[in-house]
């Protein structure tokens, strides 16, 4: 039981340090010149980069922007692809014909690649990346939820709605999202770690946030010219980022052993 | 059989023309123009004039996409505008890297997580099976971009093992064939786990242990072998995963493959690479699937007749 705590600790402090950490008088952008790659000391706890900048801070700042990206990807990534899932699963037809061979193309394509891809050609920018990332998202969801709903729309109770005469809309959300959004949870849980590492990985390749800005995958990056003589900015916001994303990825596999969730999806 | 292979083609053939298009409109969905992407707002109009002209972008969005599959049917995926050279042959130079590094972290993975996945369930609730269960859960956790520089930091740096970067021989492909195979090894490990563990409670299994087998024979010649079924399925998806996850990969041990020629595509604004690039990695990923999907079904009578029906 106890092994629940740590977890849930974490991603607080997470959501605590992205949401309240402007209320901070915390400086990611001060430059202190003489102090430029120290090692962590008494009034700096993880040391300073290669321009003087205190990399507590800018790890507080990468904490926001990880944050920010999660959820917005998460947000939109559930909205559409639900949306696209039920209604495909809902009315068959041609409909859900055209979407399960768009979701397989989109299955073909590695979703980090096509993220990079689209990333790339738009430009960086946290918005792009949010736009990117989600472009990718979506199809997981689509097809869990079409999958769920093939198995939930014969049964007694939505047949009942049907014949009281309840719009399409209203079965849809009073009747079957009900029921798949445990499965939908436990997903989101496993989307935001992986959301969180595909957003590190874009700012690691200079896709993501631009300087000055931090995100995790860009003190990574430019941590690695200087490992030799100063391995705390890459060890660091690695951590961070590996600590929260191991997490996240606890807690949804506790919520799903709590939510009883079996994530077939074919 | 005959059946289920003529479906599963048609299907892929599907993926592929759906990917192709998805490739094509990767440069019309994005806002802007992208011959302005691509050469800069400060480009003389009449270099943009020839660029567009040069990658058909003057005629209208049908007859593109018409000419870029007729062109991808025979082969043709354009010229770089960069090197000036044919795609092709570009990809061709840097598919054998790509490939090289996915099969050798495949066989690392495969000879991690096998053992391992075993163990956690031959001892499950034991210390082994939380030991395999946590390494597989910091694999899954740790993003390869972190596990690369800090593998290149204590092997290359500070014990100088292996070379930092590039491909020269085979001390090179050591720590990146590490990173990607640790990251998949946690997965299939969790896979093997609850796939034998499923195995290992059916009923031939405890008419196996009645006629007196020692655990080991149980375990490798009727649990294993049938509990590797799925897993091989899996393998074929993670290999297809390979091809393309390794973009990163690549780029930290600057391994001379397509994630790599993806990259620096993108970052040179070579728009005609990077849809290449991807097209390649996808069409081999889908190549993988099916062919895994075929070795399946011709092992498992169950899928094919399953499916056909």
């Amino acid at each position: 039981m106890r092994l629940t705590y740590f977890p849930i600790a974490l991603v607080s402090l997470w959501a605590f340090a992205a949401i309240f950490g402007s209320f901070f008088p915390l400086q990611p952008d001060a430059i202190e010149l003489t102090k430029i790659l120290h090692t962590p000391e008494a009034n700096s706890w993880l040391g300073y980069d290669d321009l003087g900048r205190p990399i507590w801070d800018r790890l507080i700042m990468g904490a926001q922007t990880s944050f920010i990206v999660a959820i917005w990807v998460s947000l939109i990534s559930i909205v559409i692809g639900t949306f696209i899932g039920c209604a495909s699963a809902y009315f068959g037809g041609w409909l859900d014909l055209l979407v399960v061979r768009i979701i397989d193309v989109f299955l073909a394509v590695p979703g980090i690649l096509l993220a990079i891809a689209f990333a790339g050609i738009m430009g960086p920018g946290i918005e792009n990346v949010v736009i990117a990332l989600s472009i990718v998202g979506w199809v997981g969801y689509a097809r869990l939820s079409r999958a769920q709903v093939l198995a939930l729309k014969h049964r007694d109770h939505v047949q009942a709605a049907v014949s009281l005469g309840s719009g399409n809309f209203r079965i849809i959300v009073k009747h079957l999202l009900p029921l798949i959004s445990a499965p939908l949870i436990v997903e989101a849980t496993f989307g935001v770690a992986s959301v969180v590492i595909a957003e590190a990985g874009l700012s690691f390749l200079g896709l993501g946030v631009q300087p000055p800005d931090a995100s995790w995958g860009s003190m990574i990056r430019d941590g690695t010219a200087y490992m030799l003589v100063a391995p705390h900015m890459v060890i660091a916001p690695g951590l961070a980022m590996m600590l929260i994303v191991l997490s996240v990825n606890l807690l949804g596999d506790k919520l799903r052993d709590k939510l009883d969730v079996k994530l077939k999806t074919s | 059989m005959l059946n289920y292979l003529f479906t599963r083609l048609i299907s892929a053939a599907f993926v592929v023309f759906g990917v192709s298009c998805l490739v094509f409109l990767l440069i019309h969905l994005v806002p802007g123009d992208p011959v302005e992407l691509m050469l800069g707002e400060s480009a003389r109009p009449a270099d943009r004039e020839s660029l567009r002209v040069a990658l058909g972008l003057d005629q209208p969005v049908l007859t593109q996409l018409s000419h870029y599959l007729v062109n991808l049917m025979h082969f043709d995926l354009g010229l770089s505008i960069h090197q000036r050279q044919p795609i092709s042959e570009i990809i061709l130079e840097r598919f054998p890297s790509t490939l090289q590094l996915a099969i050798v972290s495949l066989v690392i993975a495969i000879l991690i997580a096998i053992p391992l996945g075993s163990i956690a369930a031959i001892k499950r609730g034991t210390f082994w099976d939380y030991f395999a269960m946590g390494f597989s859960l910091f694999g899954i956790s740790i993003p390869n971009f972190w596990m690369g520089p800090l593998l290149i930091l204590v092997f290359s740096l500070w014990l100088g093992w292996f070379p930092v970067s590039g491909n020269d021989g085979i001390l090179s492909l050591v720590l990146p064939a590490l990173t990607l195979g640790t990251a998949m090894a946690a997965i299939l490990a969790r896979m093997v786990r609850s796939t034998l563990l499923e195995v290992l409670g059916e009923d031939y299994i405890r008419t196996a242990r009645a006629k007196g087998l020692s655990e080991l024979q149980v375990v490798w010649q009727h649990g294993l072998r049938n509990a590797l079924l799925p897993v091989i399925t899996l393998v074929g998806l993670q290999l297809g995963t390979l091809l393309g996850g390794a973009v990163i990969t690549e780029t930290v041990f600057s391994w001379p493959g397509l994630g790599q020629l993806t990259i620096e595509a993108i970052q040179k604004r070579d728009y005609p690479v990077v849809q290449a690039c991807i097209l390649v990695i996808s069409l081999s990923y889908v190549v993988v699937n099916v062919v895994t999907d075929i070795i399946y079904a011709a092992i498992d009578p169950r899928i094919r007749l399953g499916k056909s029906n």
